[in-house]
């Protein structure tokens, strides 16, 4: 039964392409005014998802309510409450940033101001350029801003800073922030792992078409992915130690170098990146060795003893990545 | 019970939309260059073109004895090519464009209404169609000395032909636009159907000196009688003897192209999809 009081609410998905399943199962729920990021490596399912919640693509089997209404038979009134930014566009573009705009606004029955969402995405300067004429980069932020001039309860973006600089990134989640803030939902894939740090509350790991984990930001891949990992260098050899307490680690280390500066010291806090490429790895290791991953997408919840056992021993990544991941 | 926290759009959204859809459609079409010149500019091009090299040729005399010149000899044949181009070879090539190259997947995303998207694309053919014939009818009068009918009878026959050519072009239109795969292949797959109906309808070449066979052929077509319809308008009224049976047979021509129109718009119908689900 998927869940009434949900925004969006999958149960058992599945979606078979002549003899390839590319989703096999897949149930989650996300909460009105959440932020849902859906990562996994390419080809995992993750657009599949994405695109028959949006009504884009018929579901083989499984039940789906986004906003309480079947995707598959959403009609006009539930498509004036969603907002969408596709993967990809190619269009002609032979229309300006702001005619575009005010062109789509008319679609929706409380739409958000052209000027402000002009603002908003950054494009004052390139209002009154033609969308064929703009950079990648700028297109993308049309795309965007076209995904929220209808003012959506539901945010659906799709990789939706692929192109941007460091800079317009910022800018984007400063955006998304706002309207998280406005208590909209929204449902985000990305390959950036700390865009779905900084954004989401809580995320759903997808891999071969199910999903392997799922849970807040902080708390996905369970405890035990999240074991800090102390580094130092001793005689010329790097050594390394996961330790619950790392700051007795370090001060017996100390302690045992007479008092004087360890060298090469670091304290790694697994950012998502690692505990996500750690739970991918994982997924792998276990497609290899025949293991019934079945058991592990039926919870749907957090995660279990099976999957942290598996990660005794995720990937790691050097400090600069991880610390920018935990930072939030 | 979960629909209830969706409010309902107002009514009468699909025309609004629709005249909004219309002045989009416009400006993009005017801004596309390659549009421009294959489906708008092509037939006055053509119409300079034959008036220039058989300026000098007559094609056959009026009641009175007066010359028939190149100019006005082509101009209902131009004008027919413009209800086929800005129509049907427009909205083919436009709409598999737009299918593939995600614009009407992005609108699919939207409330905007299947009936306000289609409205959009056959106001585009009545707006961009209307100004082409005015300028062919412009250009033919002005510069190339063409008489144009004087009684009201002529040009309400030019009114309707013109109305249900045009309509009729573009539903075929939006029907053939489901056959190229992609974008890419839009104009290989529907600029040879246009150039071949061309020829074979009485455009460029004289419907009466074309094989029966071919003529036959032709006569399954609409473009044909879109042209006939036309010649009824601007030709001399001794010019009826040429034609088929010897008539204009103004009552074949609105057969013709309405049968087309329904194929068309039955065609729309079954096969018309905002986007090629699973695909």
């Amino acid at each position: 039964m998927t869940n009434s009081d949900a925004a969006i609410s999958v149960r058992d998905l599945r979606k078979i392409y002549g003899t390839f399943t590319a989703l096999d199962g897949v149930s989650f729920d996300i909460a009105h005014g959440e932020t849902f990021a859906l990562l996994g490596p390419n080809g995992a399912g993750k657009s599949t998802t994405i695109e028959i919640l949006e009504g884009y693509r018929d579901r083989t089997s499984g039940e789906a309510r986004v906003l309480g209404v079947d995707p598959g038979r959403g009609g006009l009134d539930w498509k004036a409450r969603l907002g969408i930014v596709l993967q990809s566009t190619g269009e002609s573009g032979n229309v300006t940033v702001r005619e575009q705009l005010t062109h789509f606004a008319g679609f929706y029955p409380q739409p958000r101001d052209v000027d402000e969402v002009i603002e908003a995405v950054g494009l004052v300067e390139k209002q009154k350029t033609l969308i064929r004429k703009l950079s990648g980069g700028q297109r993308r932020r049309v795309d965007v801003a076209l995904g929220i001039i209808g003012n959506p309860a539901l945010l659906f973006l799709d990789e939706p800073t692929t192109g941007f600089d460091p800079e317009s990134r910022r800018q984007f989640w400063q955006l998304i922030r706002s309207l998280k803030s406005e208590g909209t939902t929204i449902l985000l894939t990305t390959h950036y792992l700390d865009e779905a740090a900084n954004l989401g509350d809580r995320a759903g790991i997808i891999a071969g078409g199910r999903l392997i984990d799922i849970g807040t930001i902080d708390e996905i891949g369970g405890a035990d992915a999240r074991v800090p990992l102390v580094r130092w260098v001793d005689g010329g050899v790097q050594r390394e130690e996961r330790t619950g307490s790392p700051s007795t680690l370090v001060a017996r280390l100390v302690g045992e170098n007479g008092g004087r500066e360890l060298v090469g010291l670091e304290v790694v806090r697994p950012s998502l990146e690692d505990v996500y490429l750690g739970l991918v790895a994982a997924y792998e290791r276990s497609g290899e060795a025949g293991f019934d991953t079945r058991a592990r997408t039926s919870s749907g919840g957090a995660s279990g003893p099976l999957l942290s056992t598996m990660l005794a021993h995720p990937a790691t990544r050097p400090a600069d990545t991880a610390a920018e991941g935990v930072a939030r | 019970m979960s629909s209830s926290a969706i409010p309902r759009l107002p009514a009468g959204r699909s025309l609004r939309l629709g005249g909004s859809r219309i002045v989009d459609e416009v400006r993009g079409y005017f801004r596309q260059g390659d549009s421009v010149f294959f489906t708008f500019l092509f037939p006055l091009v053509m119409l300079t073109i034959f008036s220039t090299a058989f300026s000098n040729q007559s094609f056959g005399s009026d009641a009175t004895g007066g010359d028939v010149s190149a100019a006005s000899y082509y101009l209902p044949g131009m004008l027919a090519a413009g209800l086929l181009l800005s129509g049907l070879q427009n909205l083919a090539v436009d709409i598999a464009t737009e299918r593939s190259d995600g614009t009407l997947k992005r609108l699919a995303g939207t409330p905007l209404p299947v009936t306000s998207y289609f409205i959009g694309k056959i106001g585009q053919v009545l707006v961009t169609g209307t100004a082409q014939a005015t300028i062919l009818l412009l250009t033919a009068w002005l510069l190339f000395g063409v008489d144009l009918p004087t009684t009201a009878e002529k040009w309400l026959t030019f009114g309707w032909v013109f109305l249900l050519g045009v309509t009729t072009s573009a539903v075929l239109g939006i029907a053939l636009s489901q056959l190229p795969s992609s974008g890419k292949s839009a104009t290989a797959v529907v600029i040879p159907i246009t150039l071949v109906l061309q020829f074979i309808s009485g455009v460029y070449l004289p419907f009466s000196q074309l094989p029966e066979w071919l003529q036959n052929v032709a006569n399954f077509f609409p473009l044909k009688w879109m042209a006939q319809g036309m010649r009824s308008v601007f030709l001399p009224e001794n010019f009826e003897a040429a034609e088929p049976g010897g008539l204009w047979n103004l009552a074949g021509v609105v057969l013709a192209l309405a049968a087309w129109l329904v194929v068309g718009l039955v065609a729309c119908r079954i096969f018309f999809r905002w986007i090629r689900k699973d695909s």
